[in-house]
C-alpha cells in the first residue's frame, strides 16, 4: 500500500514538475508577452495542482491537506488576477504583437 | 543525503546568482523585481536552516512590503526623470560607492568566516525558562519577553517612520489623505482579487499571530498580511486611504508601543521589575501587548507604502 502511494506521489510531482519546466521553456522561449503569460499560468496552476496532488497523501493530517489545497487554491486565484492585469496593461500600451 | 546537499548548494548559488543580477539590472523597476525574488529565495534559505520565523518575516517584510515600497519609489523616480534632468552620478563617484559596498560585504563576510565554530550562545538558557513565560516558541519569548525592551523600541521606530514619512507633505496637504483619489471605476480584476482574498487574507493573519505564541508565526508576521490586505483593498479602490489626522488613524498607529510600555512599567509596580511579567500569568500579558502590536504593524505599513499625503480631505 504504502509502495502504491509512493508510485503516485512520484509521478504526480515529476508531471508537476515536468509542467513548471514546460512553463519556463515557454517562457524563454515564446516571442510576446502574451503569449509568454500563457505558458506561464499554465504551468503553474497544472506544475502546483499536480505537485500538490502527488504531497496529499504524505500530509500528516487532514488538516494539513487542507492547508495545501488552500495554498493552491490561493496561488490559482493570486497567479489569475495576476495574468489578467498584466494582459490588460499590455493591451493598453498597444504592445500585443 | 548528498541529493539534499546538491539542492542546497544549487539554492545558495541561485541566491548568488539572483543577487548580482539585482546589481547588474538595467532601470529600477527590473532590480526591485530582482530584489523580490532574492528576497523570497532567501526565505527559502532561512526554512532550510530551520529558523521559519525568520523565513517569514523576509518573506513579507523584506521581500513584501520592502519590495512595494522599492516599486513605488521605482515609479516616482521614472515620473521625476521625465520632468526634472537631474545629473546621473559621476563614473569615479559610482566607483567609489561599489568600493564601499565591496568593503561592507567583505567585512561582514570576514565575521562571519571568523566565528568559532561553537559561537557563544544564549539558546540554552532561553529554552530553559520558555516554561516561565508559558509560550512554546522560544523566538516569541525571546522578542516579547526576555528582550521586550528592543522590541518595544522597534515599535517605536516604525512610528517615527510614519512620522518622517508624513513630513514629506506639502504645508497645504499636512492632515490629508495620501494617494490620488478613488478613481471612477475600480480595475474589476483587482477588485475581484480583493474581494475574495481579503477575508481569506485576515484569517491567515490573525492565525499566523494567534500561534506565534507556541509555533512559527508572531505579531510582527501576522501584522504584516493584515497590513497587506489594507493595501490591496486600497490598491483595488475598493477603499480609500484615509485622511492622516483621522484620531483613529493616529490611535492605532501608536497602540502598539502605548499598550507595550504601560505593560513594561506595570511590570515595575507590580511583579518587581521594568518590563517583568508576574510569575503564571506572562502569556496572557505578552498575547494582550501582541494584539495591540498587530494593530500598529497593520496599519502603519500601509501608512509607510501609501506616502506622504497628497490631497486636502474635507474634516
Amino acid at each position: 500500500m504504502s509502495l502504491l502511494v509512493d508510485i503516485f506521489s512520484v509521478i504526480a510531482i515529476s508531471a508537476g514538475v515536468f509542467f513548471y519546466l514546460a512553463g519556463t521553456v515557454g517562457l524563454l522561449r515564446f516571442p510576446d508577452t502574451l503569449s509568454r503569460l500563457h505558458a506561464l499560468t499554465k504551468a503553474d496552476n497544472l506544475g502546483l495542482g499536480l505537485v500538490v496532488l502527488g504531497l496529499l497523501p504524505r500530509a500528516g493530517s487532514p488538516l494539513a491537506a487542507l492547508k495545501l489545497l488552500a495554498i493552491w487554491a490561493l496561488v490559482q486565484l493570486a497567479s489569475a488576477t495576476t495574468a489578467q492585469l498584466i494582459g490588460r496593461a499590455v493591451r493598453r500600451k498597444g504592445r500585443v504583437a | 543525503m548528498i541529493l539534499v546537499q546538491a539542492l542546497d548548494l544549487g539554492l545558495g548559488l541561485l541566491v548568488f546568482a539572483v543577487g548580482a543580477w539585482t546589481v547588474f539590472a538595467r532601470g529600477p523597476f527590473a532590480a526591485t523585481v530582482g530584489y523580490v525574488v532574492y528576497g523570497l529565495l532567501l526565505s527559502l534559505v532561512w526554512i532550510r536552516l530551520f529558523a521559519v520565523d525568520v523565513a517569514l518575516t523576509e518573506a513579507a517584510i523584506g521581500s513584501g512590503v520592502t519590495g512595494l515600497l522599492l516599486i513605488g519609489a521605482a515609479a516616482r523616480m521614472r515620473d521625476a526623470e521625465t520632468t526634472a534632468h537631474e545629473k546621473p552620478l559621476s563614473g569615479p563617484l559610482r566607483l567609489a560607492i561599489a568600493a564601499l559596498c565591496v568593503l561592507v560585504a567583505l567585512a561582514l563576510a570576514a565575521v562571519v568566516l571568523l566565528l568559532p565554530d561553537n559561537g557563544p550562545s544564549l539558546a540554552p538558557q532561553s529554552l530553559h525558562h520558555l516554561a516561565e513565560t508559558g509560550l512554546g516558541n522560544p523566538v516569541t519569548a525571546v522578542l516579547i519577553a526576555y528582550r521586550a525592551f528592543d522590541t518595544m523600541l522597534e515599535k517605536v521606530v516604525l512610528v517615527l517612520a510614519v512620522v518622517g514619512v508624513w513630513s514629506l507633505a506639502q504645508d497645504r496637504y499636512w492632515g490629508g489623505a495620501p494617494g490620488e483619489a478613488r478613481a471612477e471605476r475600480p480595475e474589476p480584476t483587482l477588485a475581484f482579487l480583493a474581494q475574495v482574498l481579503a477575508p481569506l487574507g485576515i484569517l491567515v493573519g490573525v492565525h499566523i499571530f494567534w500561534v506565534g505564541a507556541d509555533e512559527p508565526g508572531g505579531a510582527f508576521q501576522g501584522g504584516a498580511i493584515l497590513a497587506a490586505m489594507w493595501m490591496i483593498v486600497m490598491m483595488a479602490r475598493l477603499s480609500e486611504a484615509p485622511a492622516t489626522r483621522a484620531r483613529w488613524l493616529r490611535l492605532a498607529l501608536i497602540a502598539g508601543p502605548v499598550v507595550f510600555l504601560a505593560a513594561g512599567v506595570a511590570g515595575a509596580v507590580f511583579a518587581g521589575g521594568f518590563f517583568a511579567y508576574p510569575p503564571g500569568f506572562a502569556k496572557p500579558v505578552i498575547l494582550f501587548i501582541e494584539a495591540f502590536m498587530v494593530l500598529s504593524i497593520a496599519v502603519t505599513l500601509p501608512m509607510l507604502v501609501t506616502g506622504p499625503p497628497r490631497r486636502e480631505t474635507r474634516q
